[in-house]
């Protein structure tokens, strides 16, 4: 079972909810943190980090001594990675997407396979939450790669969370995929509406179920009441800004630790979950997996 | 010509509200909103739409049914999983990477251009706006954040402009190193969060990496004095310039609600610290780059 929590704007809340609703469970669950540019889940989790590995994808190297020049492989590669002059032959390995096309067309065998580094995937745990989270090395574009990933640590019986990007192109797209259910984490502002119907449009393109949480409910307006009404997107919990919250947020605290009505939010964010989306179902689930 | 970019690298830092309040501020300026893929500007900016264009980019595999005999290669060949069992292209998992279509032993593979988005000229109050949607759930937002750069610099060449405000995306992938290449400098705004502060590292060294000299704001400098001080020393350390502190207020908000710049609901306080960090802003840019 894999829920996601995403927003459109950033700054709304969602590793908020990610890292609260994971430990306010009090039993196994497997938190993926998919920002991978800019990964924040481990700063409120303290988790302890125990592997580390460096990602790499794969990328051509051209063995000049067996390349003819015939140009195949620059022709077939849609991201200009690879440049073939008269007599000598370049690669770009930061444009290429690894599609693997220059070393099947190569008819000469000279595509080599090499590799180029694009972060680094961590693996830890807190109690019964394992987390994992993969860092962007800072320079490189692509984050999909290493998103995809840090997707392969879900859990297949269990209960995985995942805290998605901000926006609404590739990296929140290859974040979602497949999620069960996405927690749309959003603020009753011009600016948290309009990123949320963007969102919920990447949503629904990608026919996911979807819930609100509207976070600092008591500032801006109701237009994001309204447009939930409209679109049939139930409003699973509503928090209002308090000055504590965002002190402890500071701090890098967790809110269910450092302010105890937290704890019974989250839970109650959870069953109303369940209720909503799962008829009960994903606890049994959980059960069984434990 | 100069072009301020304001990015965070942590989202809801307050870029898009910090750029509607510099440009209330500025003239002789154009405005370029890149964040594509969630772009917010326009909605403090009311702006009078003048040209619309649609943007394509990259391409997508379509298998033609009646040609297909099932062979099953492209199967084994697609890296992105994006082709199912019975030879439909799933096109948010399509690549466009076209080895499908390269290779297809029958030619059965269409592979048309996409249409990714669309991007607008527009007139506001303040000046010119380059502005843009990317489409659902689509790819290349990098390639649209160049293009509305591009155009917008070229509108303030025609018109001979002095000032390029470009509101950066979040994050420090793609559309953020597009963003990058060819500006004057990067204003950082963040917030006195163990977040907002390790984001910060992150894009300015991003900055670092691509030798552009990184100027940084502490937005909501009251919810946390001492992170705020904290991050001023590491931009002292660093050799970052430090812009100052901007205090918590619902100001911003409201000022959204009414689809105005912050500037132009508070005559007090808030506006004579936004506009002497505008003047701080443009004289360091000017020193920096005098040429433009």
């Amino acid at each position: 079972m894999i829920i996601s929590v995403a927003s459109g704007k950033g700054g709304t809340g969602k590793t908020t909810i990610a890292t609260n609703l994971a430990v306010a469970l009090g039993e196994p669950v497997t938190l993926l943190d998919c920002d991978v540019e800019e990964p924040n889940a481990h700063l409120f989790l303290k988790p302890t980090l125990y592997r580390r590995m460096d990602f790499f994808v794969e990328v051509p190297e051209i063995d000049l001594a067996k390349c003819a020049f015939c140009g195949k492989c620059q022709e077939i590669c849609q991201f200009n990675a690879i440049g073939i002059l008269p007599d000598t032959a370049l690669t770009f390995p930061e444009l290429c997407h690894s599609c693997g096309g220059c070393f099947l067309i190569c008819p000469e065998g000279a595509v080599l396979s090499s590799q180029r580094l694009m972060g680094r995937v961590e693996i830890g745990a807190r109690g019964p939450v394992h987390f994992v989270h993969g860092r962007l090395r800072v320079g490189e574009a692509m984050a999909p790669p290493l998103i995809r990933r840090v997707r392969q640590e879900e859990t297949r019986d269990g209960l995985t969370i995942i805290d998605a990007p901000p926006g609404t192109s590739c990296p929140v797209v290859t974040a979602l995929y497949g999620s069960d259910l996405v927690i749309m984490v959003t603020e009753p502002t011009p600016f948290g509406l309009n990123d949320l119907e963007l969102a919920v449009g990447a949503g629904r393109a990608l026919n996911l179920p979807m819930g609100l949480v509207i976070n600092r409910c008591d500032m801006g307006d109701r237009r994001v009441h309204e447009f939930a009404a409209r679109e049939n997107l139930p409003i699973l919990l509503e928090i209002p800004f308090d000055k504590n919250v965002a002190e402890n947020y500071a701090w890098g605290k967790l809110l269910v630790e450092a302010l105890p009505e937290w704890r019974g939010m989250m839970q109650s964010l959870f069953a109303r979950i369940q209720q909503e989306f799962f008829a009960g179902g994903l606890g049994r689930n959980l059960e069984t997996a434990g | 010509m100069h072009e301020i970019v304001v990015l965070s690298g942590k989202g809801g830092t307050g870029k898009t509200s910090l750029v509607g309040a510099l440009a209330a501020l500025g003239e002789n300026q154009v405005l370029c909103d890149a964040d594509v893929d969630a772009a917010d500007l326009h909605l403090l900016l009311s702006p009078h739409l003048k040209a619309r264009h649609d943007f394509y980019a990259g391409r997508q595999a379509c298998i033609r049914r009646e040609q297909c005999v099932k062979c099953g290669e492209c199967l084994d060949w697609c890296r992105f999983g994006a082709i199912s069992d019975d030879f439909v292209v799933n096109p948010i998992l399509c690549e466009g990477c076209g080895v499908c279509q390269a290779l297809c032993p029958v030619s059965a593979v269409d592979f048309p251009e996409n249409l990714c988005g669309e991007w607008f000229i527009s007139e506001t109050r303040f000046g010119p706006l380059v502005h843009a949607r990317l489409g659902i759930a689509q790819e290349n937002s990098g390639k649209l954040v160049t293009l509305v750069r591009r155009e917008a610099r070229q509108l303030a060449e025609a018109n001979g402009l002095e000032w390029i405000l470009t509101d950066g995306p979040p994050g420090i992938g793609c559309p953020v190193i597009s963003s990058l290449g060819g500006a004057s400098a990067v204003l950082i705004i963040t917030e006195p969060t163990v977040s907002g502060r390790y984001d910060l590292e992150r894009v300015a060294s991003l900055a670092d990496h691509f030798r552009m000299p990184s100027f940084v704001l502490v937005n909501k400098a009251d919810l946390h004095w001492p992170m705020a001080k904290s991050i001023r020393k590491f931009c002292d350390v660093k050799g970052y310039l430090f812009m100052g502190y901007l205090p918590f207020t619902t100001t911003f908000t409201q000022a959204q609600v009414e689809g105005k710049t912050v500037v132009e609901i508070d005559a007090d306080l808030l506006k004579s610290q936004l506009t002497k960090l505008a003047v701080k802003l443009r004289t360091a840019v000017r020193r920096l780059d005098p040429e433009g």
